[in-house]
Order: C-alpha cells, then structure tokens, then sequence
C-alpha cells in the first residue's frame, strides 16, 4: 500500500465527533462554512437518544429548564450554559433536533417543560426533546394506559420485569412479557443492534407483530427496548404499530446502545454527503497554532493527513473521550494543554459518598474560555484567537448531576461555532 | 417513633450460638459441626464482612515475623502445612520471596535466615540475578534475597466452604443481617440472646447452651454485651491496593521491618500490594483514602518499579483486631499477631468463650481451641477432625475463584448461558447456582450477597455494569419484585465506589466517570430514597 500525506482545507475545523462535534459541524453547515471533522465518533453510541437541557438542580427534578435556567444563571454564573441567552440556546436546540428529524431520524420539537422518559431499570429521567419512537411511552403514562412491555430471551441486561417492578407504582396498567425474536430463538445471546437491523426487513416486522399480538390481550400499548431499526427507526415504528394497532414505543437499553448507533450512523453518514471532511475514527494527534489559522496532524490507514483551517472548534470531551487526561496528582487537556480548572490534588477530586447530591468536583473541572468561547492558557488570556471550545470538556458544570450533557453541547457548540465563523472570516 | 417490639419474635434453638460470619466463626462453625455439634452462625452483614474480608489472602510462612515474634512465626508454618493438606483447592502455593532493596539495613536481612531457621521456616538464600530472573518484575537494587514457602488462599472460599460443610454435618444455620442486642443471663449462664434483623428490623431469639463471640474486630462490643470486660483489642486498619492484572508470580516480601507498601500478593488473576497501618478508634466507616494509596505506590515502587505505572482497580481497607496485653504495645506493626480464648469464667459465665487475634493462617488453630473448649463443655468427647479432613468443595461455593467461571462457562458451551459479569465472565448459571444453594441463599439474595459468593464486581468495571446486569436477570428470576432490588444495586454501587474513587487516575478514572454517567445521569439511582423509588419529582410532564 502506498503511503502519502494527504491535505484537506476548510474553513472551520471541528475537533472531536460526540455530540458537541458534530453539532458544531451542522450549525458550521447551516451557515455556509465547509467544515473539516476529527476525532473518533465511539462515545456517541453511549447516548441514550434523550437529549437533555437541564433536568435537575438543587431542588430536584426539574419540571421548567427555562425557570430553572434563569436560577443558573444566578447561582453559577460560570456555568456554560449561564453564558448563552435563551433565545441561542432555544434557537440551537431548535435547529439540532430539525436537522436531526429532516436527516431522518426523528426528534421531538424541545418543548416549555422537561418530561420525564423511561429508563431501562424502570426509572424516570426528565428531558427535553426525545426520539419520536420513544415518545408515546409519555402519554401512556399519564394516561395509565394498559400497556405491556415486552423483552427478549437473550437480550441481556433488558428485563421487562424490572422495568414494571419499579414503575407499577406510578403507572398500576403495566404488565412484562417475554418472547423469543423470530429466527433468534434458540436461547443464545441476542444483541439489540442485530434486532434493529433484522426489523429493518418487513417479513420480520411481521413475524415479530404476530408473536407479540396475541400477547397483547387489553393492553392499549407497548414497549419494547430500543430495537426499531437503525436507519430508518420512524418508519420501522409506524409499520410495527400499523401492524398492532396500538401504540408503540421503546425504552433505551444498556448503553452503547441502538439510539446512540443511529446518531453515530447518521452523523457519519449525511456529514459527508453535506460535505464535510470527516475522519470518525481517528483522533488529532497535534494542532499547531499560527496567524492565520491552524493546522492539525492525523494519521489513517493510508497514512499521514494534514487539515488547514481558518478556525477551530475544540470539543475533544472529557476522560472517557480522552479530552481530559488525570495524572495522579493533575488533570490536564491533552491536545494543546490548554489551562484546567480542577480542584487541589486528587483527595479532593471525589467526596467520600458516590451519591452525594452536591456532586463531585472532578465532574466540574475543565477548559475555561472567555466570553468568545475562546480557550484560556495558563496565564488566563486565550491560547489563540482562532481556537474555540465547547461542550463536556468546559470547566464548571456537571452534566452527569445537572442532567444537561446536549444542553450544554448543542448550546456551546452553537455558540463556539458562531464565534468561530466570525473569527475565519476576519481574514 | 416506632415502639420498641416486645415480642421475643421467632425463637431459634441450637446447642452453640456463633457471632461472627469470618474465617475465625465459620472455622469454629465447622469445628463443632464435626464433632456432631449443631451451630447456629450469625453476623451482624454478611460472610467475611471484616478482616476475613478485606487481607491480602495471604498464607504466612511465618516469614513475617520470624525476626519479631518467633511464636507467631512458628505457628504460622505449622498451619500453613496443614490447609496445604486439607484444602488445597483454596490455595496457591506460589511461593515467596524476601528481598532487601539499597538503603534496607543490610544487619536486618543478613539475620533473617537464622530467624527463620529457629521458628522452623524453609528458608534459601539466592543470588539478586537468580531473584530477578524468578520475578523480572523486582528492583535492579536488589542486594539480597531468599526463598520462603509462602502461598495465597482465598477467604471467601475457606468461609463459604466451612458454612457449606457444618450445613451438611448438622444441619448447622447461618442467618446474614442479623445482630446482636442482648444477652438474656441468668445465674452466669447466657439463656438467649436478643438479637435484630438489620434488614428487616425484626427481632429474633436465639436460646443456645453456649455462645462464642468470634466477632473478629467486634469481639470486644459482643464481650462488653455479655458483661464481659477482660477482651482488650488494638484497632489496626490496614489498606491494600488491587492492580488489574499478576504482576509477580510468588509472594514478594520486602525484607525490613514491617513497614507500608513491603508486599505484593498474587491473587489469582489479579496482585495485592499493601499494607498500611494506622490506629483507629472506632470501627465505623472504614475506607481506604488517597494518601494511603500513594503511600503504598510510593513504597512499592522501590521493590517493584513498574508499580509506579500500574492500573490498579480498587482500594479496601480492612482492621486487624490486635490483642492488647493490658498496658502493653498501642503500636499496631508491632503488637501481637498471637491469639486468646477467653473462657470468661473468671467473670462468672460458664457458657461463653471468646476467640480474639490471630490471623487467617491460623483461623483453624483458633477454632480447634475453642472447639475444645466448647465441645468439653457440653460433655462431646469428640477430638478435632480440622487438621485431617478434607475440606469438600461445594457447586454453590466454587465461584470466588478468579478464572474459574470463565473455564466453566467455556467448557459447558451452552449458548443460553448469559455472561452477566464481562471482566471476570460470571455466567448466568453461577448466579443461579448461588441464588438457589450458596450459604446464605436460605434468605433472600441479593446483589451485595452475590459479590460476596463470586467475582461478580470484582473485576475492571468494579461493578458498574455487571451489577446491572445481574440486576436484570434478578428481577428476571423474581428474586426481586419490588423497587428494593434497585435500591440494593444503589447501595452496591455506592459501596464498590469507597473502592474505586482512591485509585481512580489515568486508564481507571473514566471507567468511573462512564459508571457514574450510567447510574446517575441515565438511571438516576442518585434520585432513589430509601424505599427504591424515585424522590417526589417537581419535573416531568406531558407535553
């Protein structure tokens, strides 16, 4: 095989391929700028498929994200998301799930209030926006629907029973059952994304429909885990309950799961064919910064690839991404070291309680920016006029206990992206 | 307020009444059930939930402490001989070494040959090159070292089999979850004890002809219960730190005083380095903290310099119950690693005895003395079988072992059978085989039950996607039916944290951001109270 550098140019370079990313890359795409994408899209498929704004603070759960968003913006005013106004966070949010709904993978429209979605273990979560094939689980519950939920020899870590053992109290309707996948029944491990893709093809759909019918009885809808198909989950989940007759509607699975493959897919997918340069599955292995831009260095399978740009969004996320790197006594970002914001040595990285309500202060750590989203060194001024950041890997938020991961991806991406666009086309 | 229930609950009869579920009760458990003796066994958690619970496994040459405490060494030898009879499947006789690193007092290791020579201990000298080429893993700085017959045991296995066996003896009972709250005495004899299901609430009675407190660290609490104030104990904690795969294959033993981060215990699949040792006054809340964690990496660098890079898992900590002469040592590296019988009848009880110290290489000389004692006492002639019988190995028991799930379930290829537990390949059938027949299994089982009787958790992910899992195929099996089970897998977790969060940097630490993402932004067990459901919500409507 021969080996040759290769070099792409764009205008914006967006660093990084989970939500904030390729966030960045559409926003980047509704304005007209070409866009070149790196960073490996693996942690994508972790996402539940809900997208949350902000789902709990110190009172709880909480019902209004826009009330509640006015009280952040009070209380930790450092907080991303205490730096876009709510006509850019709504605007975003507005424009991430249409974009998602028109590249066809549908999303509710974000909404005045939070609801609260199904969880595998039969808990509740609340959330903004949610997978149009997962949403009539919300009226059947407040209806108290008969409704039976459904899962599957094999299907390990999805038990319908545990779902039903800890909602039944709020929703007395629900009844579990379990069933065989048609062709997939021998008892052996079943895996969720083998099931969406084989209910991709009608004859399964049909033979699936015929095994569940008869098990329906007076419910008036069903559940199931995630498993309506990977490219085409609207149109599998229309089918399916024009084949039943009842509303259907399904629960995430144990991540990585099939919701956040169809995010993956689609991104890598539809980015292309809208033009974007997109390298999923390889990281940046070093950015260099000058006058007039960036550069950034890779290497694929067939060897070393250079990207130029005007700009650069910087959304590597935190650990499990590899954005945030813990030393054993310093936390540090890996691409340009930028400055981190982290709490004083690792004893007091974790309170001593797991579930501690106030959180843990590693979760807050992170890049810190100026009001154009713009990296800080160490000496507190940006590391570079053209190099933005946005997302998980921003210091002073928690969006494991603020249950705001989208919220502040898809609004800072937003924002970095606009400040971005601004700062390539100064010249 | 709830009124303090007056009703003696249900009464349990049995002739000897154990408090204490750890090596040391179940070995007397065993002991009498041998001699034909029906025991009733209780603990305050569950099996090993102390010190049985939380050492480095480790089956003393009597290395040790050969240079301090030739007594202890020697019994160490002799009871280390004999569980390599008696239960070699809880055992792996890999050997170890003792050896001095530059700036060891060179006085210290040069005398240690004699010292193990006069407690009896195998002891050869060999070369630095011969020790590295042994364990690559040692120190270049090695100046001396020798080889000692160290060896490792599994406690679980060693509790759960003796459990097992005086359940198919005598039909002897183990109750988890159940504590002590008063002795009911009657001129100097002990006629019940009260005691309270932790879970429940419930309480219980227990009449028994006599009670042994082997209640390992607690021992001194149930003594005080029965009036008894001769049992002194020295608090020692001591924390151990996990790497995530072998890094030697013996023992390696740092050839100095006792001192933090001077061992590294192979543990099947898996290496313990420890340990520290700092005096503590109470026995609540005891978890391993950073600086411990750094010290003992520090140290354990200088015997093994990859140390400095390894992965390491989890932290525990665990407190050595030390016997205190009165006004004697209050330093726990150098009190007594020696134990007592306290037949309390100076105190003016005939039916009760206390066992306290000791170790777990001599757990089963403890229960043979208090054996004797009790079985003299209720006129059984039977001798000791401990030191020759076999200890058998039972189907629900065989799962603590690192590696052997993973053999089954490759041998047995049946593809019905789910892998539950991915680092430590835990199948369907070994939760099954523990729900319905492993001791304990007479009550309800639960996550935290589970993790005791196998590698459930114990492997990479420390549980954080297993116990869900396992989770599932409970409530699958209607074991759980109610939110309880939940809440069960919050408190696992919870707990398995204590464990994680010191040692959690590098590689390890976004396995832990990924489980905390997992249980509190997707599942919200951070939101569940203590009855398994939800908090009342302000949030969430429908649209």
């Amino acid at each position: 095989m021969i080996k040759e550098p290769r070099r792409h140019q764009a205008e914006l370079l967006v660093i990084g391929s989970g939500l904030a990313g390729m966030a960045a890359s559409l926003f980047a795409l509704a304005r007209g700028v070409s866009v070149a994408q790196v960073g490996n899209s693996g942690v994508i498929a972790f996402t539940t498929g809900y997208l949350d704004l902000l789902g709990h603070d110190e009172r709880g759960f909480v019902d209004d994200p826009w009330q509640a968003l006015i009280r952040l913006r009070e209380d930790e005013p450092r907080h991303p998301l205490a730096n876009v106004t709510e006509n850019d966070i709504r605007a975003a949010f507005t424009s991430f799930t249409q974009s998602l709904t028109e590249m066809g993978l549908g999303y509710t429209a974000p909404g005045a209030h939070n609801v609260l979605a199904l969880t595998p273990a039969g808990t509740l979560k609340p959330t903004l926006s949610l997978p149009l094939t997962m949403q009539p689980a919300i009226a059947a519950m407040a209806a108290g629907l008969d409704t039976l939920i459904v899962d599957f020899t094999g299907l390990n870590g999805f038990s319908a029973r545990e779902v039903v053992a800890n909602l039944s109290q709020r929703w007395p309707g629900l009844r579990a059952a379990r069933i065989g996948f048609p062709d997939m029944d021998s008892g052996a491990e079943v895996y969720a994304e083998v099931l969406a893709r084989a209910l991709e093809v009608p004859a399964t759909r049909q033979l699936l429909a015929e095994r569940i019918g008869p098990l329906l009885g007076s419910a008036q809808a069903l559940g199931l885990p995630a498993i309506l198909g990977v490219h085409r989950p609207d149109h599998v989940h229309r089918e399916l309950q024009s084949l039943l007759g009842v509303p259907v509607f399904e629960i995430p699975t144990m991540p990585p799961a099939v919701p956040g493959v169809r995010l993956r897919e689609l991104f890598e997918t539809r980015l292309p064919q809208c033009g974007v340069a997109l390298e999923p599955q390889h990281r940046v292995k070093r950015l260099e910064l000058h006058t007039q831009g960036v550069t950034a260095h890779l290497e694929d399978a067939y060897g070393e690839v250079t990207i130029e740009a005007a700009a650069a969004v910087l959304a590597t996320g935190r650990f499990t991404s590899g954005g945030l790197r813990a030393d054993p006594n310093a936390i540090r970002e890996t691409l340009v070291n930028l400055a981190v914001s982290q709490p004083e040595g690792r004893a007091h990285w974790y309170r001593p309680d797991y579930f501690d309500p106030r959180g843990h202060a590693i979760n807050r750590s992170g890049v810190m920016v100026d009001e154009q989203w713009r990296p800080l060194d160490a000496t507190g001024k940006p590391a570079h006029p053209r190099l933005f950041a946005a997302g998980s890997l921003l210091a002073h938020q928690d969006w494991i206990r603020q249950r705001c991961g989208a919220g502040v991806a898809i609004a800072t991406a937003y924002k970095a992206v606009d400040a971005a666009t601004q700062a390539a086309r100064s010249g | 307020m709830s009124a303090r229930p007056t009703s003696p609950g249900p009464v349990f009869e049995t002739e000897v009444l154990i408090i204490g579920g750890g090596t040391t009760g179940t070995g007397v458990m065993r002991d009498l059930a041998l001699r034909g003796i029906h025991c009733l066994l209780i603990d305050q958690r569950d099996l090993n939930a102390g010190a049985s619970g939380g050492n480095h496994g480790l089956l003393h040459s009597g290395g040790r402490y050969a240079a301090g405490d030739a007594d202890t060494a020697a019994e160490c030898r002799r009871e280390g001989d004999i569980l390599k009879a008696v239960a070699p499947e809880c055992i792996d006789a890999c050997g170890g070494l003792f050896v001095a690193v530059e700036g060891d007092d060179p006085e210290f290791a040069a005398r240690f040959p004699e010292h193990c020579r006069s407690a009896g201990i195998e002891c050869s000298a060999i070369t630095p090159a011969e020790a590295r080429e042994l364990e690559p893993c040692l120190s270049e700085k090695v100046y001396a070292a020798y080889k000692v017959p160290d060896a490792t045991i599994d406690p679980f296995r060693i509790t759960l089999e003796n459990v097992n066996h005086a359940r198919q003896l005598t039909q002897s009972i183990f109750l988890a979850h159940t504590e002590l709250e008063r002795f009911i005495v009657e001129e100097g004899t002990i006629r019940s004890a009260i005691c309270r299901d932790t879970r429940s609430g419930d309480t219980l009675t227990i009449r028994a002809r006599q009670v042994v407190n082997a209640a390992g660290a607690w021992a001194m609490q149930v003594a005080r219960l029965a009036g008894c104030s001769g049992v002194q104990l020295l608090y020692s904690k001591g924390t151990l730190i996990i790497s995530n795969a072998r890094i030697g294959r013996r023992v390696i033993n740092r050839l100095r005083p006792p001192g933090d981060g001077d061992i590294l215990v192979p543990g099947g699949t898996v290496s313990l380095l420890g340990t520290t040792s700092q005096t503590v006054e109470n026995l609540d809340d005891i978890h391993p903290s950073v600086a411990e964690v750094d010290r003992l990496v520090a140290e354990g660098c200088a015997l093994v310099p990859q140390i400095a890079h390894t992965r390491f898992i989890r932290a525990f900590s665990g407190v050595r119950p030390l016997l205190m002469a009165r006004g004697a040592e209050t330093d726990g590296r150098k009190a007594s690693r020696g134990f007592s019988l306290f037949d309390h009848e100076s105190e003016g009880l005939a039916n009760f005895a206390t066992v306290a110290g000791g170790k777990l290489t001599t757990f089963r000389l403890m229960a043979e003395k208090t054996g004797d004692l009790v079985a003299r006492r209720l006129g059984n002639s039977e001798p000791c079988k401990t030191a020759t019988t076999p200890l058998p190995s039972g189907d629900a028991i065989r799962w603590t072992e690192p590696g052997f799930a993973a053999r089954y379930w490759a041998a047995r290829r049946e593809p019905g059978d789910l892998i539950l537990c991915e680092c430590e390949m835990v199948p369907t059938s070994a939760i099954d085989a523990i729900v319905e027949n492993a001791p304990g299994a007479e009550l309800q089982m639960s996550l935290n039950a589970i993790a005791v009787r196998s590698r459930v958790g114990k492997g990479t992910c420390q549980g954080a996607f297993c116990s869900l899992r396992v989770t599932s195929h409970l409530y699958d099996r209607q074991v759980y039916d109610s939110p309880l089970g939940l809440r069960n897998t919050r408190d696992f977790v919870a707990q398995r944290f204590k464990g994680v969060a010191p040692v959690a940097w590098g590689e390890h630490l976004p396995q832990l951001e990924l489980a905390e993402a997992l249980h509190c932004a997707l599942l919200g067990l951070d939101q569940l109270t203590d009855d398994g459901l939800q908090s009342p919500t302000t949030g969430g409507r429908v649209p």
